[in-house]
């Protein structure tokens, strides 16, 4: 019995289903916010064990014992079970941010359920085997990210909304016809038996197509160029928890399908695919980066860096030797904990200021100076300062760039490192260091009034712990290092992947 | 959702509720080796309390339902997850169907199944959602008529 596969599905539809019956209790969902969320974690990092020490380091379960190919399979491979646990470590730092920072009215509109609802998609879209059912999983996560998105439904919300929609319904309808053309072509979604009928395709230029489908629509999931536009004119109107989950995981799997897609399915034509692939990270790489430069408004500034951390990941897999894809799953591994930490810093400055407007805000130095040292670990991460964990995933991930002499990309990601910097600086030089702007100081006065210690310690618990974890995968790089390696191994492998999942009924 | 819907169709859907409600349970039930499921019959389960909301008002299904929509779409989803469990328990898979097969009294034998209960999930799903949706367009609706009015 391996229950544990489906338990991160599984708990977040429990923990879900019953804030959804004590809609009248918002006391009982923010406990069962917390309690399931940390239940999350706690399966996740269960499930990362055993996949770690099993011997194929792939586990994977039938439902409802329908063997695969002919049910849907859960696999739970190194990629996907640390992608799990990211997403429970994400989950249980929102879950305890919210407390303090969700409105009354938001979470009379269904914030928890939705929560975890969301929570529940990611987890399957990360752990599914089969095309069709990793689908599905999006659709979930989509449809609970768009009601998250505008709760509350100020003027700002809908308009990032219209974008946002627009897009990921393109993007679905094309993953859709991919599915649909994928089984017409080959008679079969689960992703291990595809490996073999897709070599076994006469015509390569047909799986080529398929993919190239499959690249555009996870594309536009991961927010990376061109049509990346979605992110930035939404990602930074709903509330902060919401922002920080999102930035966290949304993206995330657009990039952990192009990661598995284009390591265990379409690997025939390397030098076209993965070619279109880097092209499209650097071009990521820089709009984004340059996109954030332009920008003075906190979230905004964030939201565009997503953008070009992407880039980053996808550089990572589109290098594809095995130290670069070491270097992908490295890099997601940091940018997911950072990315929403940075969020959820944002946060806290808004509760203090009552904005995000950096010419609207300053002096937090000289008022919460542990403050700018929680956004300095962070911010400095995600430029890449030694010895934080940023570092060492650009510094993977620009190595192997240097081994397969890819000059052109190496000097992009050096440049965009620098301006991440920039931006970064921009920030702390504005929001923390310069003083309070005079003719804001009253609003911003009120708002650090109202703020009380309780409300003010429940919000920096997350963003420490999640700067330690920060701190550690820096210090520590070996250990996660070594676990990025051996899921880059299982990527370079699909016929582990394979067996493991089609076992004897090859 | 005006105050004069006709007579008739007042007069139809005091008729026709309690028959649509009786109908949803009988594809309920009848879904799993022939045509309905939870699905479908929750549709017709929510056309009949949609029908007395188009005859009557929101206020007066609302309290006909006796329980809030958003209630049922929690109960359900629980249903529906929690129907996974009992096989895991035996050592199967996650949503392996288990079936019991009691003889009561009066009834015969009864097929109960983890999916029956699956199925119960989605009906109470499609049900509750479909009424929260209506219930809130027509609310919304009834708003605006009275401000108009007033003004």
């Amino acid at each position: 019995m391996s229950l544990e596969v489906a338990l991160p599905i599984i708990i977040p539809f429990l923990a879900g289903s019953l804030s959804l019956v004590f809609y009248r209790a918002p006391l009982v969902q923010r406990w069962l916010g917390v309690a399931g969320t940390g239940a999350l974690l706690l399966a996740s990092i269960v499930l990362l064990y055993r996949t770690y020490t099993d011997p194929d380091q792939v586990l994977s379960i039938a439902m409802g014992g329908w063997p695969a190919p002919y049910g849907i399979v859960l696999v739970s491979d190194l990629l996907g079970a640390i992608m799990t646990v990211l997403a429970g470590i994400m989950g249980f730092a929102t879950a305890v941010y919210s407390l303090p920072t969700i409105s009354r009215d938001h979470e009379a509109f269904g914030y928890y359920p939705l929560m975890h609802l969301l929570l529940a998609g990611v987890c399957g879209a990360f752990l599914t085997g089969d095309v069709f059912n990793l689908y599905v999983w999006v659709e979930v996560l989509l449809v609970a990210s768009f009601a998250l998105l505008i709760l509350g439904g100020e003027r700002a919300q809908m308009e990032g909304a219209i974008k946002y929609v627009a897009l990921n319904l393109l993007s679905s309808i094309l993953l859709l016809v991919a599915v649909g053309l994928t089984y017409g072509m080959t008679g079969t979604l689960n992703m291990a038996d595809l490996v073999g009928r897709f070599a076994a395709m006469e015509n390569q230029g047909l799986v080529t197509v398929v993919a190239m489908l499959f690249m555009v629509s996870f594309g536009i999931k991961a927010a990376a160029f061109p049509l990346f536009f979605w992110l930035p004119a939404a990602y930074h109107t709903p509330p902060v928890a919401v922002s920080a989950l999102f930035a966290g995981l949304l993206t995330k799997v657009g990039v952990y399908a192009l990661f598995r897609f284009f390591s265990l399915l379409f690997t025939q034509d390397v030098g076209y695919t993965h070619e279109i692939l880097l092209w499209g990270a650097g071009f990521t790489m820089i709009t984004g980066v340059l996109g954030a430069a332009a920008q003075y408004e906190f979230r905004r500034i964030l939201s565009f860096h997503i953008v070009s951390q992407i880039g980053y990941m996808i550089m990572g897999l589109a290098l594809f030797s095995p130290l670069a894809l070491v270097g992908g799953v490295f890099y997601i591994m940091h940018h997911i904990i950072v990315k929403a930490n940075l969020f959820l810093v944002s946060g806290v400055v808004y509760f203090l200021r009552g904005s995000y407007e950096l010419k609207h805000i300053g002096g937090l130095w000289r008022t919460h100076p542990w403050l700018g040292l929680l956004f300095l670990i962070p911010a400095l991460s995600l430029a890449g300062v030694p010895p934080l964990s940023g570092f060492f995933g650009k510094y993977i991930i620009i190595r192997a760039g240097v081994e397969q002499e890819s000059w052109g990309i190496v000097a992009v990601a050096l440049v965009v490192g620098l301006l991440t910097l920039y931006s970064m600086i921009k920030i702390w030089a504005e929001a923390f260091w310069k003083a309070q702007p005079e003719e804001h100081e009253e609003r911003a006065r009120a708002f650090e009034a109202a703020v009380s210690g309780k409300r003010l310690t429940l919000m920096v618990l997350p963003i420490g712990a999640l700067a330690a974890i920060t701190v550690f995968i820096g210090l520590g790089a070996q250990p996660i290092y070594e676990l990025a390696y051996a899921a880059a191994e299982q990527m370079r492998d699909p016929q582990i992947y394979v067996n493991a999942v089609l076992g004897d009924t090859q | 959702m005006t105050a004069m819907g006709s007579l008739i169709l007042r007069t139809a859907t005091r008729l026709l509720l309690p028959l649509l409600l009786l109908f949803s349970l009988f594809v309920l039930l009848r879904g799993h080796d022939e045509p309905g499921g939870g699905f479908i019959a929750g549709l017709v389960g929510a056309t009949g309390f949609a029908l007395y909301l188009f005859a009557f008002d929101a206020e007066r299904t609302r309290s006909l339902m006796g329980v809030d929509p958003r209630l049922l779409l929690g109960l359900g989803l629980f249903a529906a997850t929690v129907s996974g469990l009992p096989g895991t328990l035996l050592g199967h898979a996650f949503y392996t169907s288990l079936w019991w097969t009691p003889t009561l009294p009066l009834l015969g034998e009864v097929k109960l199944s983890t999916p029956l209960l699956f199925d119960i999930g989605v009906y109470l799903v499609v049900l509750g959602s479909v009424m929260t949706i209506v219930l809130a367009l027509a609310g919304a609706e009834e708003k605006a008529e009275e401000t108009t009015w007033n003004r």
